[in-house]
């Protein structure tokens, strides 16, 4: 088990990736980052 | 090796920040591309970046993790934790030696001709203050009265917001130099201090602060890309030392080879003259010569 830890890792990592695109959370990173956000970088 | 890195780091700045057309059209890119994460700090504020910061964006999350769960929606952020959990799982820190913008700028800083300063090694534990408190936890439970959080790091910390937004953004929109008060002076301090600190300290930020890099470096013992050190083949040069951008010193048994520090630069597999370092790759855990498994060493 825990020599095959990398592999495991690895599909765990696409699983939450799988989760986050089926949910529309890339939708969500998207909208952050095309606004600028003026606060974040320490104007306003 | 080396000049192969230096391409790599130089390819993935451009592609990181592709969008020229910003002062013509868009202030920003819009465009598609925006919706995958770059794997290295590169801040998506900035006028040319074609991609999205990683975190950037997991801050973001955790700032909305309450209105959002108000509203029954449930976005932890597990895309952008999976992107560069995946990215991690496989090459481990390896980004910030071959892809980091800021690592980039850090090594070009660190070529000014100065007395060097060497990093009291402690301070390479604020790495983890920076990541649970500013990063985690502040986004997540200092929130406004509607309950959304901010983006901590990126508002208090970050020296290359700083560099590849506030100031670009301030020099292309005068109307905003109106607006410039007391913390954008004193991202203007943080900034100058990581300059001048890099100036005589080699990659500080990468060090002492960055929370992607000690994400990455998390995985360093777990990834498929290891690093074995064959101490029987070792003549005590301390080559690998002195290349060293992170001060990783294993061939005295100090430091771990794949402990977090570490950013795969692989100046240390090339520099070596008796082939005592070694780069292996694989999706399983590799034994070194003695039987022992690369990657479980003692914790840095």
């Amino acid at each position: 088990m825990r020599r095959r830890l990398p592999l495991l890792l690895t599909v765990f990592a696409v699983g939450l990736i799988a989760w986050g695109i089926a949910h529309g959370e890339v939708q969500e990173v998207w909208r952050k980052a095309v606004t600028i956000c003026l606060s974040c970088v320490g104007i306003g | 090796m080396e000049r192969l890195r230096r391409f790599s780091q130089y390819l993935a700045a451009l592609v990181g920040n592709s969008y020229w057309l910003f002062p013509w059209k868009a202030p920003i890119y819009q465009g598609p591309i925006k919706r995958v994460c770059f794997p290295g700090l590169n801040c998506y504020s900035c006028p040319a970046a074609s991609m999205a910061c990683p975190l950037g964006s997991i801050q973001n999350f955790f700032a909305s993790f309450r209105v959002n769960l108000h509203a029954g929606i449930f976005h932890p952020g597990f895309y952008v934790i999976g992107s560069m959990g995946l990215i991690g799982s496989v090459i481990g820190r390896m980004p910030c030696g071959w892809i980091c913008p800021f690592g980039l700028i850090q090594e070009w800083l660190n070529r000014v001709p100065l007395p060097r300063i060497r990093l009291w090694r402690p301070l390479m534990w604020l790495r983890y203050l920076f990541l649970v408190l500013f990063v985690v936890l502040m986004p997540l439970f200092v929130v406004d009265s509607l309950g959304y959080g901010s983006t901590w790091f990126c508002k208090l910390i970050c020296p290359a917001g700083t560099l590849e937004a506030g100031l670009p953004l301030i020099w292309l929109e005068k109307g905003l130099r109106a607006a410039v008060g007391w913390l954008f002076a004193w991202k203007l301090f943080v900034l100058l201090l990581i300059i001048f600190w890099s100036m005589v300290t080699s990659r500080p930020f990468c060090r002492v602060i960055c929370p992607l890099g000690l994400f990455f470096g998390l995985f360093n013992r777990t990834s498929w890309l290891k690093l074995n050190f064959l101490a029987d083949r070792c003549v005590g040069c301390k080559a690998c030392a002195r290349v060293c951008p992170t001060g990783v010193s294993f061939f005295d048994g100090t430091d771990d080879i794949n402990g977090t520090t570490c950013i795969r630069c692989l100046r240390c597999v090339s520099i070596c003259p008796a082939g005592s370092v070694k780069a292996e790759f694989g999706p399983v855990m590799g034994k070194d010569y003695h039987g022992k498994e690369i990657g479980v060493g003692h914790p840095q």
